[in-house]
């Protein structure tokens, strides 16, 4: 079947299997292995994009759910010599030990980081309603979904902080 | 042919003579822009033209036979290429540093869960559909044990024993005599096992997800029935190994036997369900701990035995007394090891084998005495540091357990802690633990390539989030006085120098060692030009210095200078007992109607001789506590007590630490030292050292806020709750 999706600024016309998920599409249709896989069953967050500005795991929904969607993987953020702050404060706090959790996390922050701009609150928030204050246990609470088995976790959170309210 | 040193007596301590500045920093990795940008390639992350792939089939029976293959229900899906087995399907992964292909069992089963067969398609979707649809015909043998407590079949070794125990047990004051159990854990790396294999002219490359290549390669030639140099392997990139990629597994064997018949590239990645089948696992354990202790709190008496499993066949057992063996002198000790044979997934190497779980044992233990004794648990643990290793004899090299255990507990404050405080619900409490890892060096080779423009580091060594990348490019930078951009690390491709491999924490020390002779080499080389002695040479930000010459390394070097070397174990490793030592410090918050467990802060301080890279090494050890804090609260592998499978194959199931279970402070630091037997950079491992007892601190912690004892890990909830209820809170 025929999906068109725009990956990072750039449109693809794919031809695929109903049953490829978004993740195998990237990846393996449009060659982007930026995105990983840890766990194909929503577990791990490895595999998480922003998809029209939000994040989701990408293993989790087909790519025929997402034709003429705007999805941004983590080759869309930055590049060597050219990285978004987010992706330098990783490499400056050692946000990361082997890698492959790395790029979920930070598309996964970069999706928390406007949800919380936006007002959501979490399961941690004081209240429902209001400005968010991303104290580190909000943070940790907004990341829980993306596991690290390195266990970077206080310097994931670290480079988080340190770019949150300046981008 | 580079001739091998041997570490038999300490060197000068040249990393503290040279003046490039380098060594010890907090640099960052090389590899980070690639990895943050999503850049770097692990092994799936390439799909060649005309590449199969291939999914994983598992054994439904716990032993027996297949008997047939049955392909008649995959006659409709579109693209199926092939269905593979035989004699060269591997069983399990090797063992770290085996060299040979693991069992290759033909049609036996010996597990549930065992890969039998590679279903290859043209799409995923298509293999994974005919894996599932495929229908194996087995003779079930019935009947496999699979529980370790009823085990028929216990191999129990002659104890490590020194002393007269009955005299020494019976004149102590103090006793504690307790059974502590851990339940099986995983690895459970974020990259599952992957694989994609192609044959040129009978030569094969993968590209695969592996630890150790110059064993690998051994490994993966002998189950395919090549000679290992007609096999190539990649791994640049590794998505966490913590030992359950030492060995050649399924995925790789599969992928090589499947392209090899098709004539076409085939990838094989495992499904996260397969990993946790098919891969090795830490073995559960039973300990049963004696300590006996005089009124002054010295320890008479020190005994620890242990029932480990693995399946039959398999030699690896748990080393759980490893250390055991060597943190603490008693008048008498005991050390005994039984292996139950049971049909479960086989176990292996997990980080820290040995110290991580028996470490936790051995402090929550010490933790007890302690409580019996009225004293101060890091009195108690100064007390009873030994003078030579008790049961060898041998001499300590760099120790600096005291300090980490008084330093430690200043920067903590120990001496202040909340003493079994309430907040609210939650109950407040400390507690600590000491860290004990045995240090080693290990046969490793590496060149240097120097030329005007910088240098070059070759070596098959792998970086699986340890820092090689970065280590590496310090100590050539450091020797050869060049800045961190002018040196190029090239990794994990068989065809270069074979280095340690990553395991056992000994890494580094290893590999780095021979980058270090590497470059020395090519240091007496520059010397030599110049018309100095190499003692007198000074080499910084690309300028030679010596004999009253100073010359730009451009100048210098024509060509190219070249240095390899290969370092191996040798006098010392005998003579002195080299570890990795700290201490570790936590408080908790245990909620007085729930049972949940928070950990609040947590402080490692460690002895790892000279700090190669302070950045990554603060990350292994931090990484290593999150691990030890994991392990106290939550992993645990449930098993069909029917068929012993993994009952909880995934990780919505098995609870590896998230984010918000590590949202305390956790912070490791180090003691500067040296330790000038461990190896020429006088550098120890740490990647493994800070899971040792940390999980110990977590459970003494636990005791401290609630006063209860968690004696069978996991403390979940429900033990903690049964506890508190038992205890009348
Ligand atoms: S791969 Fe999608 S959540 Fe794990
Ligand atoms: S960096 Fe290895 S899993 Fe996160």
């Amino acid at each position: 079947m025929h999906t068109q999706l725009d990956v990072n600024g750039r449109a693809y016309a794919l031809d695929h299997d109903p049953r490829t998920t978004l993740l195998d599409a990237l990846r393996d249709h449009i060659g982007l292995y930026g995105t990983k896989k840890g766990c194909d069953h929503g577990q791990c967050g490895a595999c998480t994009v922003l998809v029209n500005g939000r994040r989701i795991n990408s293993c989790l929904t087909l790519a025929a759910m997402h034709d003429g969607d705007e999805i941004t993987t983590v080759e869309g953020l930055g590049e060597p010599g050219a990285l978004a702050p987010l992706q330098q404060a990783f490499v400056d706090c050692d946000g990361y030990q082997c890698g492959y959790c790395t790029p979920g996390q930070i598309m996964s922050a970069t999706g928390m980081l406007e949800e919380a701009k936006a007002g959501d609150p979490s399961h941690v928030s004081a209240s429902l309603s209001g400005d968010v204050a991303l104290d580190d246990s909000e943070i940790a609470e907004r990341m829980s979904g993306n596991l690290c088995r390195c266990s970077a976790y206080p310097f994931i959170r670290q480079a988080i902080h340190s770019v949150e309210g300046k981008e | 042919m580079t001739q091998t040193f041997k570490m038999d007596e300490p060197l000068p301590r040249l990393l503290d003579e040279t003046r490039q500045g380098l060594i010890g920093t907090p640099m960052n990795r090389p590899d980070g822009p690639l990895k943050v940008s999503g850049r770097a390639d692990y092994a799936a992350d390439r799909l060649p033209d005309g590449t199969a792939h291939g999914v994983l089939v598992r054994a439904t029976i716990t032993k027996g036979k297949v008997t047939r293959l049955d392909e008649s229900a995959l006659a409709g899906i579109e693209g199926v290429v092939a269905v593979l087995s035989g004699p060269n399907f591997v069983r399990n992964p090797a063992q770290g540093m085996a060299g040979e292909s693991p069992v290759q069992p033909g049609p036996r089963v010996d597990y549930h869960g065992q890969p039998i067969a590679l279903v290859v398609a043209e799409t995923f979707e298509a293999a994974r559909d005919a894996a599932q649809r495929l229908v194996v015909e087995y003779d079930d043998a019935g009947g496999a044990e699979v529980d370790p407590d009823s085990a028929s079949e216990v191999e129990t070794d002659d104890p490590d024993a020194t002393g007269d125990w009955d005299e020494a047990w019976g004149r102590a004051a103090a006793k504690v005599d307790v059974t502590y159990t851990t339940p099986g854990q995983v690895s459970a790396a974020m990259e599952p096992h992957a694989a994609l294999a192609h044959w040129d002219s009978g030569r094969l490359t993968l590209h695969g997800s592996q630890q150790m290549l110059r064993f690998n390669r051994k490994e993966l030639a002998d189950a395919v029935g090549v000679d290992p140099s007609e096999v190539r392997i990649l791994s640049p990139y590794v998505g966490g190994g913590f030992g359950s990629k030492l060995g050649i597994g399924a995925e790789a064997v599969s992928a090589a036997l499947a392209s090899r018949d098709l004539g076409r590239p085939v990838r094989v990645v495992m499904a996260r369900q397969t990993v946790f089948d098919a891969v090795l696992r830490r073995t559960q354990t039973s300990q049963h701990v004696r300590l006996a202790a005089d009124a002054d709190g010295r320890l008479l008496a020190l005994g620890h035995d242990d029932l480990v499993s693995n399946l039959p066949e398999e030699s690896f057992a748990e080393p759980t007394t490893n250390a055991s063996q060597f943190t603490y002198g008693a008048a008498a000790l005991r050390f005994q090891q039984s292996v139950a044979r049971i049909h479960r997934t086989p176990s292996g190497s997990v980080r820290a084998p040995g110290e991580a779980v028996g470490m936790v044992v051995l402090e929550a233990a010490v933790d007890e005495l302690a409580g019996e004794l009225g004293m101060d648990p890091v009195e108690l643990r100064l007390k009873n540091i030994p003078d030579t290793a008790p049961l060898t004899g041998q001499d300590y090299s760099g120790r600096r357990l005291a300090d980490c255990l008084r330093q430690g507990a200043e920067r903590f404050g120990w001496a202040q802690r909340p003493k079994a405080e309430r907040d609210g619900d939650w109950l407040i409490g400390c507690g600590m633990a000491a860290a004990a890892r045995k240090n080693m060096l290990t046969k490793a080779a590496a060149r240097v390539r120097l030329t005007g423009a910088g240098a070059v580091v070759e070596t098959d060594m792998t970086d699986i989030g340890t820092g090689s990348y970065a280590i590496l490019a310090q100590i050539a930078g450091e020797l050869l006085g060049l800045p961190e951009s002018k040196v190029e690390v090239r990794l994990a491709d068989t065809d270069l120098p074979g280095a340690s491999g990553s395991g056992g924490s000994f890494g580094a020390g290893s590999t780095g060692s021979a980058v270090f002779l590497a470059a020395r080499r090519i240091r007496e080389q520059l010397a030599a030009q110049l018309g100095c002695e190499p003692g007198e040479l000074t080499l910084q930000d690309g300028i030679a210095r010596g004999a009253n010459v100073e010359k730009s390394l451009a100048d210098l070097v024509q060509d190219e200078l070249v240095g390899e070397a290969e370092i191996a174990s040798g006098e010392a490793a005998k003579s002195h007992l080299s570890a990795g030592w700290g201490a570790h410090f936590c408080e908790v918050a245990v909620h007085a109607w729930t049972g949940e467990v928070r950990v609040r802060r947590m402080l490692g301080l460690f002895d790892i001789g000279r700090v190669l890279n302070r950045k990554t090494a603060t990350s292994q050890a931090v990484g290593g506590m999150i691990w030890g804090l994991g392990g106290a609260l939550t992993e645990e592998l449930h098993h069909d007590p029917r068929t012993g499978h993994i009952a909880n194959r995934d990780l919505a199931n098995y609870h590896v630490a998230a984010h918000a279970d590590a949202a305390g402070r956790i912070e490791a630091d180090f003691v500067d030292d040296r330790d000038d037997w461990a190896n020429p950079m006088q550098s120890k491992g740490v990647g493994e050292l800070g899971i040792s007892g940390s999980g110990g601190a977590v459970l003494n912690a636990i005791h401290a806020a609630a006063g209860v004892r968690i004696r069978h890990l996991p403390a979940t909830p429900d033990k903690v709750i049964a506890a508190l209820e038992a205890a009348g809170r």
